[in-house]
């Protein structure tokens, strides 16, 4: 199998993970992804596209989203124009229809990574109306009675915020993996990805004074990675004594989005 | 292969079905798991899974499951030491109930001797070492000592049990519940769908059909007209809080966020009561005084083409029901709890009761409505000093058949009386489903 993916320098990824996306590369199923906000999922994609050579297509999918957007359009206003003004070519239908992200994957010559981002955000339907096309990898369009199939089943890589739940049909057809927020040592790694160099004592208190403010139970949004990065790139920036990070915790703002959390971490100091 | 583990994830609460079982099998030919035991739990998971919440129940499945299974490096040290030492460590742990002085005794003799107890024990015995009780020695109950035994709920001291490759990181997620917010809203949809079939004329231009029919058309202009595709549906959702509803706060919850999200109603207001609907309602279910708005005031505000939801256990005291409460709008008191009721039943046709708590005990169902009041288990005839005691039937079910039962005391008499007054269902997906269309038709 040349089809492996064993992370890039730029993202790290647990074994896990990894195992996972191997699996669903192998057994060409959707590779579901869930965790906290902050831990990569969107990422990933991009990830593996670089890491395998391959094209990422990113099908970003909002609340008006709806699956036929993702298949193909039919302008059927653009036609309209056409007859009126006299335009050639009117008759030819396919001139009018546009295919979407899944149908630009299914029609690309060589196998390419389709990134579903965020499949929580649309309607509840939206998952089953893409059953038989993640299914067969193909799509029938009636107006020009023509099948799209995809030469190369894609790599197709989903994710979900758990804003709304999916329905089983949907998940029993996916391979599942749910990111963990990052330990401390896969953080460390996480941030010298970012940073080149970095003062030892530095990363270390920035990391305890992190993994203490989202051990407290009050906060309501807890900070992710890549808040952590803003916050250290800002405590170098500022020059602030290493040793004195933990103890002050300065630029809280930019750990903490929320006055309230703010004035909660203060109290907890 | 191993298909009895297919079985036991499924016994133990995992919806492990054959769709993701050949998955799996697929995954295990082309050789994904590498040969290792690790590789093997990650292949299970990713296939087998789909949700973060069931992590840990599969984690103990799987544990439970192979356990036994003869196993070749990959794991984390410390399991591989201490698995490698498993006789040893079974060895030393018989060595320290000797020094303890307890005997080691084999699983059947504990349960053997548990049942003796149960047998024996008469009444409540904490900090012991013989009885069923909490904390002390004993062999049985929870939070004691001993290190061999059987737990009766509670939790565990020690946690003497065998525990899953890695430590069970998940176990926040976990929800043994079957219901989820999609479901109700799914059912809510319902609502929808059915408001949807009104038949109504096609007056509202259709663009899009135009658009289409007039391209198809070659050019020439071919208009269209489409029924009006908005929801009608206005929604008036009471809940019951506090009390004895607190027990269901979390179903009630969901119940309200599947209402919120489903944004598909026209209106949906939402007012909260204790018990009963009484002379005033409250805008959060906390009932506070300054959130309060008179009963009268939603009766006009709100007319006779809203749906109802309420949403109770139903059970309280009969003098909820029956005693005129004193209303501070009016001046007066001049509606008992029963007197609302029937004044939201008269006001609004479509009007149903979703109950979380099941019918109160000895609630049985007939085929003759007349006999439903007396009624015991599998049909037998209740003697007649429990049929009195409780209450009488509780009317019909939409099967048409009749509901009744003896003992219930007063608590379960108010249930049966306001099921009279609203079509009553489960607070379950399918009772809402139920209700749902019971709302979509006139009666």
């Amino acid at each position: 199998m040349n089809n492996t993916f064993q992370g890039t320098k730029e993202y790290v990824a647990s074994p896990e993970l990894m195992g996972a996306v191997n699996i669903a590369i192998a057994l060409e199923k959707p590779l579901l992804i869930k965790g906290e906000p902050g831990t990569g999922k969107t990422m990933l994609a991009e990830a593996v596209a670089k890491a395998l050579g391959k094209e990422l297509i990113i099908w970003s999918v909002k609340s008006t989203t709806k699956a036929q957007d993702g298949l193909y359009v039919y302008d059927v206003v653009q036609r309209l124009y056409d007859s009126q003004f006299g335009e050639g070519g009117v008759d030819d239908i396919g001139k009018y229809i546009k295919l979407g992200k899944l149908g630009e994957a299914f029609s690309a010559d060589d196998q390419v990574v389709l990134l579903i981002d965020e499949i929580d955000k649309a309607d509840l339907e939206f998952p089953n109306d893409l059953l038989w096309e993640l299914d067969k990898m193909e799509f029938y369009i009636p107006e020009t009675k023509k099948t799209v199939k995809a030469n190369h089943r894609p790599i197709v890589i989903i994710t979900s915020n758990a804003e709304k739940e999916l329905p089983d049909a949907f998940l029993r057809r996916c391979i599942f993996h749910y990111i963990e927020f990052p330990g401390p040592d896969q953080m460390e790694k996480i941030i010298r990805v970012h940073f080149e160099k970095l003062d030892e004592t530095l990363l270390a208190q920035a990391m305890e004074a992190f993994y203490w403010i989202r051990g407290l139970s009050s906060i309501e949004k807890k900070p992710s990675t890549s808040e952590l990065v803003d916050w250290i790139r800002a405590l170098e920036l500022g020059g602030i004594p290493a040793e004195k990070i933990k103890a002050e915790i300065p630029f809280a703002g930019v750990l903490l989005k929320k006055d309230k959390d703010i004035a909660r971490m203060e109290r907890a100091k | 292969m191993f298909i009895a583990f297919f079985y036991l994830l499924r016994a133990r609460g995992l919806g492990t079905d054959t769709t993701e079982w050949m998955t799996l099998m697929e995954g295990l030919l082309r050789g994904l798991h590498g040969n290792s035991l690790s590789g093997f739990y990650n292949l299970c998971r990713a296939t087998l899974v789909k949700t973060e919440a069931d992590y840990d129940k599969f984690d103990m499945t799987f544990a439970e499951y192979f356990k036994d299974v003869p196993y070749e490096g990959e794991l984390p040290e410390m399991v591989t030491e201490w698995l490698a030492n498993k006789e040893e460590a079974l060895k030393d742990f018989h060595a320290f109930l000797k020094t303890q002085d307890y005997e080691w005794k084999t699983q059947e003799e504990i349960l053997k001797t548990f049942e003796e107890r149960l047998r024996e024990q008469r009444e409540e015995h904490n900090a012991g070492t013989y009885w069923i009780g909490t904390g002390g020695f004993t062999n049985f109950g929870h939070s004691g000592h001993r290190p061999q035994g059987i737990r009766i709920t509670g939790e565990g001291r020690y946690r003497r049990a065998f525990e899953v490759l890695s430590e069970r990181r998940f176990r926040d997620f976990r929800k043994d519940n079957v219901l989820d917010i999609r479901s109700f809203q799914m059912a809510f949809r319902l609502l929808r769908q059915y408001s949807d079939r009104v038949n109504e004329a096609e007056t509202e231009f259709d663009t899009d059909g135009t658009i289409r029919e007039t391209a198809d058309n070659a050019g020439s202009l071919k208009i269209k007209y489409k029924k009006p595709r908005k929801n009608v549906v206005k929604v008036l959702l009471l809940m019951d809080s506090g009390g004895s509803m607190d027990y269901y706060a979390g179903i009630c919850s969901m119940l309200f966020q599947a209402a919120e999200k489903s944004n598909h109603f026209k209106e949906l207001h939402v007012y909260y009561f204790h018990n009963c609907i009484a002379s005033t309602l409250y805008k959060q279910p906390q009932l506070f005084y300054e959130d309060g708005v008179s009963t009268e005031w939603v009766l006009n505000q709100y007319g006779s083409e809203y749906k109802v939801i309420i949403v109770g256990d139903a059970l309280m005291d009969m003098y909820d029901l029956v005693a005129k409460h004193y209303d501070r709008t009016l001046g007066e008191a001049r509606y008992s709890g029963f007197d609302m009721l029937e004044r939201f039943k008269e006001q609004y046709p479509h009007a149903v009761w979703l109950n979380p708590e099941q019918p109160p005990y000895g609630a049985y169902r007939s085929e003759d409505p007349e006999k439903a009041w007396a009624l015991g288990p599998n049909g037998t005839i209740l003697p007649k000093y429990m049929a009195t005691a409780g209450r009488h039937g509780l009317g019909l079910d939409d099967a048409g058949f009749g509901w009744g039962g003896g003992y219930g005391g007063n608590w379960g008499e108010s249930y049966g009386r306001i099921a009279d007054i609203f079509p009553m269902y489960p607070l379950t997906v399918e009772g809402l489903e139920r209700a749902m269309k019971r709302l979509l038709v006139s009666k």
